[in-house]
């Protein structure tokens, strides 16, 4: 039998870098491998040692795409530790800045990264002289999203108005009551956005994943909850280590993560979010998605561009309410002193469930640092579909093939980026 | 006419300030018009081989294959730009130049064996002569706008090198330090950001690195005057841009001090 192999040397269009290998043995798929060569770059490490009031800014370095995640897993983290209760007012100012990431995020993910790949194109920029209409859409929703986190984060990349405690300051009622107008139009564009992707053509795929994501009794999961599992378990926040593992696997160039009680992969992310929390999006998102008729558990990679668009319209619904509604007349931040102490914390990056863990020392230093960011979580179980879907496009000649298959891994919007977990392994070739 | 050709690499670093590129969005058409982009891997599958007109630089070298794909980069560009605060000054990533790059491995990985990496995080200038330096933890997008701009119109690019200070005072910010004894790194910090921090009421940390002639001795005293101890003073100074000269001399020498200190 011959054997073949399929190398994407480069991903295109996603954030970080990374390549793609595919061995097969005539028709049998022998091994596929997502290849991860980004430098490590040591966050835990260089965190040790340094005041907890660092790790806001210093984790949001780990990503350029998602810096809120970040940030807000790690003050979280530290306000675990140090006993901080936020008020009511500061945790909706938080999700406020949580939906200005996701629309940033989504907006940039759909409209310049994934849409092309079903149109043809080979990047948002070449797709814009046939869809000029969609594509200016989309520059437009995502700079709403920078808007929206430049004024409460001060800046829409690494902002700097985050702190343990809360902000340092609030803007003003009449900041917030300015972005209202772009908003309102925001909520229409977002909703015509994601009937457009529904009539895209979606290729067959039916991926056995278990989905994860937190979920929470009353809101949309952003920035707490429980992890909740299709399978039906309910996992507490403190418990992550213990029902979540990363394995270090000799022919892969990344930490893979598995449910430790099942030893298989699992999906974190927009498509799972929406999965298991569809009844808590909010009103037009939900009727949106009875609209074009999304599947209750969607079980193909290739349409998670539906869910982000459902939550780019929950993100605006919720972001304008907050907008309306705020008043900001009071604390921007809690006080707190310093305890030894362990703190974590779990909340939803656009791309999945990011998670912090910190020890710190009665002078408010950090001991130790653990982060998992969504992209090694979600690495082992987008090989398992990656190996599902070589399998049917197989018989496609090379280059087709390879460009098939990274139109499926940047179904994921994986984020290469989160270097925290990545490593370079020399690869062994058989 | 052949249109100038643009590509955008990238080594260590969190892909911001790349970003910033995307983020122009009322720029960006007229950009992707004004150059044809010949290679950007987080913005297009198109990708071309060099030789490039325009070559940005985004990330610290930290390994040895790293090490090597700058020189080919080199070779390829008519014009070498590192964007950001990883390229031009080893970025975050440059905390290990002070540390045990084992242990610091150890740390982090199970099996630290399988992994390659350099003893240290270090900027661009330090393996190939590099054509202009943008700074930022992330660049500012307006100035590399400009700075593209420039390039086109055959002009040298220029970017502000006074210190936040001097934003602060244009955009009438009251001072952090002067009214509430907030430490701030603004003196010593070059210009880029609008002099945001404070105007959020916080001290500056120093995302774009060292100003043109700044005096750190000078703050690291006015720091310790208002409490601050050298060790605190050290790692606010190591951050971003730990290590540009100027901030990497004057963290050295607090730590120095607070360590004869002791003795
Ligand atoms: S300089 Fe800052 S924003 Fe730019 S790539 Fe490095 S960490 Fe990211
Ligand atoms: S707040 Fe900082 S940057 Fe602004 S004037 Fe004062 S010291 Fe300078
Ligand atoms: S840390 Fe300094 S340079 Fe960075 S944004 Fe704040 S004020 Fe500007």
């Amino acid at each position: 039998m011959t054997e073949r192999k399929i190398k994407v040397e480069t991903l295109t269009r996603v954030e970080g870098e990374g390549g793609l290998y595919v061995r097969l043995q005539g028709e049998q798929v022998e091994e596929v491998r997502l290849e991860i060569y980004e430098p490590p770059r040591l966050f835990e490490a260089l965190l040790r040692g340094r005041p907890l009031e660092d790790a806001p800014d210093i984790t949001a370095r780990i990503c350029g795409i998602c810096p809120v995640a970040y940030q807000m897993s790690s003050v979280h983290a530290m306000e675990m530790a140090l006993g901080v209760e936020i008020t009511p007012e500061i945790r909706r100012l938080r999700r406020l800045l949580y939906c200005g990431e996701w629309i940033e995020s989504h907006g940039l993910h759909m409209h310049l990264l994934h849409a092309p790949d079903f149109l043809g194109f080979e990047s948002g920029l070449a797709m814009a002289k046939q869809f000029p209409d969609e594509v200016n859409r989309g520059l437009r929703l995502k700079k709403h999203g920078n808007q929206l986190v430049d004024l409460l984060g001060g800046r829409a990349i690494h902002p700097v108005n985050v702190c343990v405690g809360g902000f340092y300051r609030i803007p003003s009622r009449n900041e917030f009551q300015k972005l209202v107008p772009d908003f309102e139009w925001g909520l229409n564009a977002a909703i015509e956005t994601t009937r457009w992707v529904a009539g895209f053509e979606y290729p067959e795929l039916e991926s056995d994943c278990e989905f994860v994501s937190l979920s929470h009794p009353d809101e949309y999961p952003m920035n707490e909850g429980v992890m909740q599992t299709s399978s039906g378990d309910q996992i507490e926040i403190s418990n992550y280590r213990d029902e979540f593992q990363e394995q270090q696997v000799p022919h892969s160039t990344a930490l893979h993560a598995i449910r430790k009680t099942t030893g298989r992969p699992y999906l974190l992310g927009p498509l799972s979010r929406v999965n298991l929390n569809r009844d808590r999006l909010s009103p037009a998102a939900r009727k949106l998605a009875d609209e074009i008729a999304f599947e209750p558990e969607c079980r193909n990679p290739h349409r998670a561009i539906i869910a982000r668009g459902l939550e780019l319209v929950h993100s605006y619904e919720e972001a304008l309410q907050i907008l309306r509604d705020e008043h900001s007349t009071k604390e921007p931040r809690m006080t707190y002193e310093y305890q030894a102490g362990v703190g974590m914390s779990a909340t939803e990056a656009p791309r999945g469930t990011l998670f912090h863990r910190y020890e710190i020392d009665t002078e408010g230093k950090i001991v130790e640092a653990d982060i998992i960011p969504p992209t090694s979580q979600n690495q082992a179980q987008i090989e398992v579909d990656l190996k599902a879907w070589v399998g049917q496009v197989i018989e496609k000649e090379e280059s087709q093939a390879a460009r098939l298959c990274e139109n499926l891994v940047r179904a994921y919007d994986p984020c290469i980026s989160c270097s925290t977990h990545f490593l370079n392994v020399t690869i062994e070739r058989s | 006419m052949c249109k100038p050709r643009l590509a955008v690499f990238k080594f260590a670093s969190c892909d911001g300030c790349q970003l910033s590129l995307l983020d122009a969005e009322d720029h960006l058409l007229a950009v992707a018009d004004a150059v044809e982009i010949v290679y950007f891997p987080e913005a297009t599958s198109h990708m071309e081989e060099g030789p490039y007109d325009i070559a940005l630089v985004e990330g610290s070298i930290t390994t040895p294959h790293d090490a090597e794909r700058i020189q080919q980069i080199r070779k390829d560009a008519r014009f070498l730009m590192t964007i950001g605060a990883c390229a031009t000054a080893g970025g975050i990533q440059a905390l290990r130049n002070w540390a045990d790059k084992d242990e610091f491995m150890q740390a982090v990985y199970a099996t630290p064996e399988y992994i390659q990496v350099l003893e240290t995080s270090t900027p661009i200038a330090e393996h190939v002569q590099v054509d202009f330096e943008l700074r930022g933890c992330p660049i500012n997008q307006y100035q590399l706008i400009e700075v593209i701009r420039s390039l086109l119109a055959g002009q040298t690019p220029r970017t502000p090198r006074h210190s936040v200070c001097l934003d602060c005072k244009r955009r009438g910010t009251v001072c952090v330090t002067v009214a509430q004894g907030t430490a701030c790194l603004g003196p010593v910090t070059q210009s880029g950001c609008h002099a945001l921090c404070p105007s959020y009421n916080r001290g500056c940390y120093g995302c774009f690195g060292p100003a043109l002639q700044a005096n750190l001795v000078s703050l690291s005293a006015q720091m310790e005057r208002e409490g601050a101890s050298k060790a605190e003073i050290a790692h606010k100074l190591k951050n971003f841009n730990a290590y540009a000269p100027a901030f990497r001399t004057e963290s050295t020498r607090l730590v120095q001090l607070e360590g004869d200190q002791r003795r």
